[in-house]
């Protein structure tokens, strides 16, 4: 039985779900020497903005119960020299790039996505409004309604190129941002991004990370983003890029199960840089057990039927 | 201008071979890790954690300790150097023969080697000395002049003299309570020996706590001699991806730029670092 692990995010067609989160995979050559990108179905890069970031100081991480708290604060070589200098070789290595784009204002974000949309060879644009981590990156867009709908529109008429936005679990009800990106344009809404959090070291009794708070990836929040995945497919029509803590292809078909047609992968790429060859072999495993000919089938498959009374 | 060429790194799913207890807090834990071995060149590292659990989720960055061989001669593993510090060095003491870590590597750049009539300098500061027996195996074989620094808390923290004697390595050996050696820091000695040579006669190599590399480069950079250090940083990937390991380094006039020294380092050219630099939280 062939089987096909295809997935279509608006006009675009990806060779299977498995995309490599913003801010875990470098600018994607990183991983080069260890990974054929043009095996993924696709590669986020970092977050960009017109111009060059220094990013926050040092300690940025610290681990935490199955998980990590980042605040790396953006830093980044900005849209032009991505252009100039990744873009082509991404392209030379058969990736497919979806930018993840940033701004301070408004603005920036169009004047950005207009760069993007003249260069040879971006995707999609992923749009970063959920950044906890710097106060002008984007996080007062993407936690109003309003702010989400107006800059998906603006960007909307500003570039040919899929929009997705990404959206922040720090809200009470991710899936009216979702609706607000679905009413606003958008192709596709990406979620989740971090939990803003913090860990104290109690032995000095100061922060663990310099910037004090930070986003919370890993294993940890799993449970949390398959449940928002599951609330924004209720409520919008979009494709939905879903994405916390994934570790395997059970993971990802929980999420594809929950409604995502895609599925990014982050922080187990800092884990195991190898994770892509294993969890394609895992989808390919479930797909052989289950019968399950094309993936898509799997996308919002759920049964919401409680499960049976197990007794130990 | 290296003049090994580097060879990408792999994942070994590697089991303990030994794990040696040095002391209360040190161990060097030997893994079956022959693909590893093979590529190391020295002052490279790995990225290392027991397999299969989340907690701890991340590996941990050591450098290469030993590239291990076997009777005749063909490379069977790798040993680190591993002090309990926190949770996960705790965890990786405790470990028994059988035991199965995953093991990337080897990662980062290396050492830029140096021949005579240059000398190499090695300046160790407690556990910084992990990247400093691979490098005295290379010096020994291309017959460079080499002398190796080694400060501990105590003198049951000094160890592997014996190996590095057996290399013809000259030993100078400082503890912060003078049961062997100087007592004091490890800078001590090594500007007494920096006073008396000429400019450009040693290449001061220094790995240890983030003071004393700023100290051996500032020594080093006054005394006219070059420097390369091994810093490090709290590390998530040890590939690039996710930027939390920069270090501030400058080149020349330009302004300093914060760069990853997992795969810009962990070896940098002690005149370029910027210090004093931003805080370096002990390995957890």
């Amino acid at each position: 039985m062939a089987q096909d692990l295809s997935v279509s995010i608006g006009s675009l067609t990806l060779p299977n779900p498995l995309i490599a989160a913003s801010g875990c995979f470098g600018y994607g050559l990183e991983y080069e020497q260890v990974v054929d990108l043009s095996l993924l179905g696709g590669v986020v890069s970092k977050g960009l903005f017109m111009k060059e970031r220094q990013g926050h100081p040092p300690p940025r991480i610290v681990e935490t119960p199955a998980g990590m708290i980042n605040a790396i604060g953006l830093q980044g070589i900005g849209v032009h020299r991505f252009v100039k200098d990744k873009l082509p070789l991404l392209n030379k290595a058969g990736a497919r790039t979806f930018v993840n784009v940033c701004g301070t204002t408004l603005d920036e974000y169009v004047e950005v996505c207009k760069v993007l949309s003249q260069a040879d060879g971006v995707a999609a644009i992923e749009l970063n409004i959920s950044c906890p981590n710097i106060k002008e990156g984007g996080i007062q867009f993407g936690c109003s309604l309003n702010g989400t709908f107006d800059v998906v529109s603006a960007v909307r008429k500003a570039t040919h190129l899929p929009v997705i936005p990404k959206l922040t679990p720090n809200v009470t009800d991710v899936a009216s941002f979702a609706r607000a990106a679905e009413d606003a344009g958008a192709d596709a809404v990406s979620l989740v991004n971090t939990f803003l959090a913090m860990a104290i070291d109690v032995e000095t009794r100061r922060p663990k990370i310099s910037n004090v708070l930070g986003g919370l990836s890993g294993p940890a929040i799993r449970p949390i983003a398959v449940r928002m995945v599951w609330e924004c497919y209720q409520l919008v029509k979009i494709p939905i890029i879903g994405m916390g803590g994934i570790t395997d292809a059970r993971d990802a078909i929980e999420f594809m199960l929950a409604g995502a047609t895609a599925v990014q992968i982050g922080t187990q790429n800092f884990v195991d840089p190898f994770v892509w060859s294993k969890v394609l072999d895992g989808l390919n495993d479930y797909m052989t057990r289950h019968k399950v000919e094309k993936l898509r089938d799997l996308i919002g498959a759920f049964d919401p039927t409680p499960p049976k009374a197990v007794h130990a | 201008m290296y003049h090994i060429r580097l060879m990408p790194p792999v994942d070994i799913d590697a089991t303990v071979i030994a794990n040696t207890r040095l002391s209360r807090d040190y161990s060097v834990l030997s893994l079956a890790a022959p693909e590893v071995g093979k590529r190391t060149a020295p002052g490279q590292f790995v990225m290392v954690k027991p397999v299969g659990v989340t907690d701890p989720l991340l590996r941990r960055p050591f450098s290469v300790f030993e590239v291990l061989r076997d009777a005749s001669g063909t490379i069977t593993g790798i040993s680190i150097l591993n002090k309990r510090a926190g949770r996960s060095t705790r965890k990786l003491y405790d470990l028994e023969p059988g035991d199965v870590v995953s093991c990337l590597g080897p990662l980062g750049l290396p050492f830029k080697p140096v021949v005579a009539p240059m000398e190499a300098w090695m300046v160790a500061g407690g556990v910084g000395l992990a990247p400093f027996a691979t490098l005295a195996e290379s010096l020994a074989a291309s017959r460079t002049p080499a002398t190796l620094f080694y400060g501990a808390r105590t003198a049951e923290e000094l160890f592997y003299l014996d190996f590095f004697e057996r290399l013809g390595i000259t030993l100078v050996v400082t503890t912060e309570d003078g049961a062997r050696g100087t007592k004091g820091r490890v800078t001590i000695p090594l500007e007494a020996a920096l006073k008396d040579v000429g400019a450009s006669v040693a290449m001061v190599y220094a790995c240890g706590p983030e003071p004393m590399l700023e100290a051996v480069a500032k020594l080093a950079a006054r005394y006219q001699q070059p420097s390369q250090v091994s810093v490090e940083r709290v590390m998530g990937c040890g590939l690039g991806g996710c930027y939390s390991c920069v270090v501030p380094v400058k080149h020349g006039n330009e302004e300093a730029n914060l760069v990853r020294s997992c795969i810009s380092g962990p070896v940098f050219d002690g005149a370029e670092l910027v210090w004093p630099s931003t805080s370096l939280r002990p390995r957890d």
